[in-house]
């Protein structure tokens, strides 16, 4: 029946068909839009999380599909937001996405006058060496005073208010047990 | 936060957000809310719908004022004398809750004869060393109370400070918890009250009026609604952020918010209290779990180099006789067991003669100054851009240059990873990218959809986030970061003999790791947070459950509980709709989940709700019940008295509510634990066009100043050249941004919302400085000059203080000169004087020139900056001294 | 013309027909955030839409349009929030409220107002523009053509043809991942509001309403909102708003009522809105009528013949 089905296709037929005679509704509906799933539906899986921006604490749903967000939107369970977000917190993954994203390490050499491709593990190495080096190079046994110090005050290290607790506490561990007492944060800011 | 420490006990916001709702009459001040804190501000509309009184007074009408019920229009950097005049309005019209405030304060508690006011010293306190520029807090204490020094035993001159004392009045030498001399009649010459009424009687609605540019009517209107809404049956809240926190006399800002609400009887009851609106995802977290030079987790102090004792000093110094802070040595014996094992004994003093030691001040403006005078060889900046989001941007980037590395951490490039070659100094041919000798490693970071883990958000509540996605390429987290970098330091020093490596070796680094790329596992180190007992492994429910003989380990006692069971509590997600509106099962709030704090003061003495209205945690004849964890010990009586030498808990009356306060209440006063005194007082900030009319002494004299070449401060009021700076300029962020812009300004979809650097200011200051709106404007000051359009707008007005007309100048701060939107960063104006409890920079209020027209390119903006400078500085060098109090005044 | 309140195309959906629903926009709890306008752009993968500074309070987004389908407006004024009433003794001339002379800042989220009667769906020639289950107008991106037709027809200004994203002016070139189904088709097409016909569809409400902190942003059967905003407006009164009005929420009006109606806290020109909008096509829904007859008569007797001729 390929011309019966050709027929009923032709929108003036399923515009009389179906009780929609100017062809403003179903009769012109295309066959995207009658199939129309949407993507949070399509998700191979859905992560609760917490907004990355202000201290709030809204909670967000991200929704995952071959790997990648498909989309974030607010937890309808958190007390908190009841499902809401602000605009910071509805770009998240777009945030996560962003064009300007950076994915690899890069190396500008002392005096250099461009940034220099770097191996990850190449970078790792070479940090770790800076702080063995400097670190023996400026240690404070003791103060001018004579008293015990135990401590560099040749190294800083800046950052924490955007982190999670579990890295916060791990380089507090690691820099008091290196001597490394400038350790800081936006907490002041 | 050592302002709601000192006051309650404990560094962080009393009540929840979502209990705003409850509220009567909401206060916010130093806080644009609902720019900043969007989603939770829907508590603040749900009580606004509900009757509630929404007051927001602030420099500028911002979105939050649009939704608020009454704005009132305040000069930037007067808050402490509005706040002082509902102080004084309370008192002088006797409208505080009478019961609350004899019980559960420290008004009845009678001072030493050594303390005298800043109305009989003209501004100072008692106790100041002009030599030292700092006070003697001995001299402020409580009658017949020992104090550290004098017991003996103490470590000399130790005294708790900064966020150390920002959890807790430790308040050493209390007996049973009871200060020696009280009067519950609240009469006597030098108890706390009588003090209070004498140190604020001068604030009267006129002095108001007069200082801080409003109306006597619309601060009246403020002190009436607070005093109507609260009491038995009402409760008002106060809402805060960095426009309080960002001052030279900052912490006491929060100081005299926490006076008017323990005044009121507002602290640990439904609806009322002091919410710190923080504003990064975990800034809580980071200073629970501190990236802070001077503290340990949960608030230990790091041994001090000067004030060093052996640890049996440390420890008595720091152990409280009375409250909770009386078990200080199980919460540190349990720290060094979770981080160094088995190599911290008893017998090595839990290695403590090992731990490295620190300065008065290794703070991060500290830092940088050491950058530039080129002792600092390497920085770690991880997931902040201070070129742009840290006072004197320009100081930042000259300090940078000097390093001979630098790493840099973050999901964008920022500005602080490019200041070597796309900069303003670069621009302006102060830097020469050949010239500047730092290595530079960038480093792609992982967002947070990209990891496990927790953040504590601004209401104490740690909520745990699933990792959804793996990073891509380079890109890790820096929980992968730092677990790797130290395995492999560790790796290069197994070997070594050096004595300064013997902590290195002792120190525990392995947790479990998962995926290809060996991400390390985030709940493991949950799980050591949270704490266990070592011989049977079993998780710990709680900090009570800690000891001091090496048998507990606990990477932070005030989150210990948050693994108990061997389960996430974090990551309870138990839907709102299944439980009251406290949510107890949503997520983990330390302490021992806890959603008010302080909550026992919801009841009266007797243990009753003040009122059915405002019931929430009461005592039912056996035990203390209701919709919270009660925040006292549950069996403890209402009429418990402590017995003669009780200690730690047991010293804390069965009416006193703030349980880790040495005599179990609230601080009007504080005796101990603040660089720049006991009580707040009005200060002009570091640069203010006007003067103090309270005192001769103009500004904080126990400011934190500097001596920086970098860091050149403008005249003030009163010194020739003041008149090239004549407006008031104050930072703050909009909704559409966040902080330093390194996550917005690299979304398009936010940087299109707010696009470009812009400046706010009114139609009476753009006639008289020839701005035209959508043009363009150059502010300037002593540090640097830079542009940005001109939003004309009614929503900032002039003001007039002491009789004289000014404006106020309104700058975001978000930009910086890359991303997709970029522009000049208002940073670079401000100096980096500071608060001397926190460090904190002033940033809220400061003075500046504008002129029409973009900025001087090149090296004539160095130069126009230099001209306008050294122009004031030259008036100020030819002119007679004109305020003495310099001389009294400070440098650190 | 159909009947008044009901939407044209809509009862055709017989069985398949669901509650027409819509957006009520109560500004009187507008935070001016624009997580409306983010939330949409991320839903519906809309192009970021310029990095133009214009100096209009706080909006740089001005108006709607095929890259904007939210957009907040923000309107300074000096008027106070509630209208000044006789004050009782004691009391200041605001009645003790203490805003009578303060300022306002109005912000209002507009949108599609997805009308009754839409001139936009009365002249697409293509039939991309149509009326959906829920009772919605929506643009068919795999249909439109970008004729353009609708654009003018539209008594709001939302129907916008989309450029190609970078050749705009300020652009930064990025492009959102639009959807396989669309193949290669060069863009200029119209876009606007869908009211998140996809996500109805899963039974999940619109993005922007999902997302509104203080849910100035309502969604729900039409029916119902209209009795929310009419509680809202009075309770408004009660409380001596200055102003406070409801828009599009009228069935008799011009175009009949709006699927997505407002209440204000001015006038609508106050906020950039027509005051008294008017369908466009109001004649030419009968002249559309006459030309389906004769179609229909066509189609019929050519039908007949073909299917007649096997039975």
């Amino acid at each position: 029946m390929a011309l019966a089905k050709l027929l009923a296709s032709w929108p003036v037929v399923r515009q009389l068909q179906q009780g929609d005679p100017l062809g403003l509704g179903p009769a012109v509906q295309s066959r995207r839009s009658r199939s129309l799933v949407p993507r949070v539906d399509e998700a191979e899986h859905v992560v609760q999380s917490i907004c990355p921006y202000c201290a709030v604490g809204c909670g967000q749903l991200v929704y995952v599909k071959d790997g990648e967000i498909t989309h974030v939107e607010g937890d309808p369970a958190s007390p908190i937001s009841r499902g809401r977000l602000c605009p910071k917190g509805q770009a998240t993954k777009s945030y996560a996405q962003s064009p300007l994203r950076e994915y690899k390490v890069k190396y500008r050499r002392p005096y250099g006058n461009a940034w220099e491709e770097l191996e990850l593990d190449a970078a790792m190495e070479m940090i770790a060496d800076r702080i063995v080096e400097t670190r023996a190079a400026t240690w404070q046994a003791k103060t001018e005073e004579g008293k015990p110090a135990n401590r560099t005050m040749a190294i800083g290290n800046l950052g924490g208010a955007t982190l999670d607790n579990e890295e916060n506490y791990l380089i507090k561990k690691l820099l008091t047990a290196l001597g490394i007492v400038q350790v800081e944060n936006q907490a002041r800011i | 936060m050592p302002s709601l420490g000192t006051s309650f006990g404990r560094g962080g916001a009393t009540d929840f957000q979502q209990d705003l709702q409850n509220s009567d009459c909401i206060v916010i001040m130093g806080s644009n809310m609902a720019e900043n804190h969007p989603v939770g501000f829907q508590w603040v509309m749900e009580a606004r719908e509900r009757g509630a009184k929404v007051i927001h007074v602030d420099p500028r009408f911002t979105r939050t004022s649009a939704m608020a019920t009454k704005w009132v229009g305040i000069r930037a950097g007067s808050d402490i004398a509005f706040l002082g005049g509902i102080v004084n309005y309370i008192l002088q019209n006797d409208l505080h809750f009478e019961e609350y405030v004899k019980h559960y304060t420290n008004a009845p508690v009678i001072i030493e004869d050594t303390y005298v006011d800043t109305e009989e010293l003209d501004g100072l306190f008692a106790g100041w060393d002009p030599e030292e520029g700092k006070y003697d807090s001995s001299q402020w204490r409580y009658e017949g109370m020992e104090t550290h020094g004098a017991a003996g035993q103490r470590e000399e001159g130790f005294s708790p400070k900064g966020e150390q004392s920002g959890h807790g009045g430790h308040g050493g030498g209390l007996h049973h918890g009871e200060p020696p001399s009280e009067d519950p009649d609240l009469r006597h010459p030098r108890c706390v009250f009588q003090i209070l009424k004498r140190h604020y009687q001068r604030y009267t609605p006129e002095l108001v009026a007069d200082t801080c540019g409003c109306s006597v009517e619309d601060f009246l209107y403020v002190a009436e609604a607070l005093a109507q809404n609260s009491g038995r049956e009402r409760t008002s809240a106060f809402c805060y952020a960095v426009g309080w926190t960002q001052h030279t006399v900052g912490v006491q800002y929060i100081r005299t918010a926490a006076i008017v609400q323990q005044l009121l009887g507002n602290i640990g009851r439904p609806g009322g209290g002091i919410v710190a609106l923080r504003g990064h995802a975990s800034i809580q977290g980071s200073t629970d779990i501190p990236t802070l030079f001077n503290i340990l987790p949960g608030y230990l102090p790091m041994p001090h180099a000067e004030y060093y004792g052996g640890f049996d000093n440390f420890m008595a110094a720091n152990t409280s006789p009375t409250g909770w802070w009386g078990h200080f040595k199980a919460y540190w014996v349990s720290l060094m067991k979770a981080y160094f094992g088995e190599h911290a004994t008893e017998d090595n003093s839990w290695l403590f003669p090992r731990l490295p030691r620190i300065d008065e001040d290794n703070s991060a403006y500290w830092t940088l100054g050491q950058m530039l005078e080129g002792k600092v060889k390497g920085y770690v900046v991880a997931g902040e851009n201070p070129v742009v989001g840290n006072a004197n941007g320009k100081a930042h980037r000259l300090g940078l240059s000097k390093l001979d590395w630098l790493v840099v951490r973050d999901v964008v490039e920022i500005e602080t990873a490019s200041f070597w070659y796309d900069s303003p100094e670069i621009e302006s041919g102060e830097l020469k990218t050949g010239e500047i000798g730092t290595e530079v490693f960038f480093l792609p970071a992982a967002t947070h959809t990209e990891k496990d883990g927790s953040f504590t958000n601004t209401q104490r509540l740690l909520q745990w986030h699933w990792q959804a996605t793996e990073p891509k390429l380079d890109c890790r987290s820096e929980l992968w970061f730092y677990f790797h970098l130290g395995r492999m330091i560790k790796q290069r020093l197994q070997d070594s003999e050096e004595e300064r490596d013997a902590l290195v070796k002792a120190l525990r680094w392995e947790y479990p790791t998962h995926s290809q790329i060996q991400e390390p596992s985030a709940e493991a180190v949950l799980a050591e947070i949270s704490g266990w007992e070592i011989g049977s492994g079993t998780f710990l429910d709680g900090y009570p459950k800690l000891r001091d003989d090496g048998s507990t380990a606990c990477g932070c006692w005030i989150y210990s509980g948050v693994y108990k069971d061997g389960i996430n509590q974090a990551a309870r997600k138990r839907p709102h709709w299944e439980q009251t509106y406290v949510a107890p099962e949503w997520a983990w709030a330390w302490p021992d989940n806890r959603r008010i704090l302080y909550n026992r003061a919801s009841a009266d003495p007797d243990g009753n709700p003040w009122s059915e209205r405002k019931k929430f945690v009461w005592w039912n004849g056996e035990k203390w019940t209701g919709l919270d964890t009660p925040d006292f010990e549950e069996t403890k009586p209402p009429d418990y008295v402590p017995p003669d030498g009780a200690e730690a808990e047991d010293a804390i009356a069965g009416d006193h509510p703030f349980v880790m306060q040495a005599d179990g209440r609230s601080w009007l006063y504080v005796p101990q634990g603040l660089e720049d005194g006991p009580l707040p007082t009005h200060y002009e900030p570091h640069e203010s066009p006007f003067g103090n009319t309270l005192y001769s002494q103009r500004a904080n004299p126990r400011r934190q100043q500097n001596q920086l070449a970098e860091d050149p401060s403008n005249p003030v009021d009163g010194e020739p050249g003041a008149e090239l700076y004549p407006y008031v300029v104050t930072t703050y962020r909009l909704t559409e941004h966040h902080t330093a812009g390194g996550m917005t300004r690299s979304v398009p979809y936010l940087a299109e919302l707010q696009p470009a650097m812009f400046c706010e200011v009114s139609p009476e200051l753009a006639a008289e400085a020839g701005l035209e709106h959508g043009g363009w404007a150059t502010i300037y000051s002593a540090r640097s000059a830079i542009e940005a359009r001109v939003l004309v707008t009614d929503r900032i007005p002039p003001i007039t203080v002491h009789g004289r007309t000014t404006h106020q100048v309104g700058l975001p701060y978000h930009w910086g000169s890359r991303l997709l939107s970029s522009g000049d960063s208002a940073n670079d104006l401000m100096h980096m004087t500071l608060d001397p409890n926190v460090h904190i920079q002033e940033v809220k209020a400061a003075t500046c020139g504008i002129r029409p027209g973009r900025r001087p390119r090149g090296k004539a903006l160095p130069e126009f900056v230099a001209g306008i400078r050294e122009q004031a500085h030259a008036r100020r060098e030819t002119a007679p001294k004109a305020e003495p109090a310099d001389v009294r005044e400070t440098t650190a | 013309m159909q009947p008044t309140g009901v939407p044209a195309g809509w009862e055709a959906y017989g069985d398949e027909k669901q509650e027409r629903v819509g957006f009520f926009t109560d500004t009187s709890v507008c935070i001016g955030c624009k997580a409306c306008e983010v939330a949409c752009k991320e839903w519906n993968l809309v192009p970021e839409d310029g990095l133009v500074w214009t100096g209009e309070s706080y909006d740089n987004t001005s108006t709607l349009g095929a890259n904007s389908w939210r957009h907040v407006a923000f309107v300074e004024q000096r008027k106070p929030l509630h209208v000044p009433s006789e004050p009782e003794p004691g009391q200041t001339e605001d009645g003790g409220r203490g805003d009578g002379d303060a300022l306002r800042w109005l912000m209002s989220s507009d949108v599609c107002k997805h009308c009754t009667h839409a001139a936009c769906l009365d002249v697409c020639p293509t039939g991309s523009l149509f009326r959906t289950e829920f009772g919605t107008v929506v643009v068919q991106e795999d249909i439109c053509n970008g004729c353009g037709y609708c654009v003018p027809a539209c008594p709001f200004g939302v129907l916008d043809k989309r450029d190609i994203a970078s050749d705009r002016p300020g652009s930064m070139g990025h492009k959102p991942d639009l959807p396989a189904s669309l193949g290669t088709k060069e863009d200029g097409r119209v876009w606007k509001c869908t009211l998140c016909y996809d996500r109805l569809k899963g039974g999940h409400e619109p993005a922007c309403a999902k997302a509104c902190p203080t849910k100035s942003i309502q969604f729900g059967p039409l029916d119902e909102l209209r009795e929310r905003a009419d509680a809202r407006l009075a309770k408004l009164s009660d409380e001596g708003w200055n102003g406070a009005q409801l828009y599009g929420r009228d069935p008799g009006d011009g175009v009949g009522g709006f699927g997505a109606f407002f209440l204000l806290l001015d006038d609508p020109e106050v906020y950039g809105l027509p005051p008294d909008p008017v369908v466009t096509t109001k004649h030419v829904g009968a002249m559309w009528e006459n030309m389906a007859t004769a179609a229909a008569v066509l189609v019929v007797g050519v039908a007949a013949a073909f299917l007649g001729g096997r039975g």
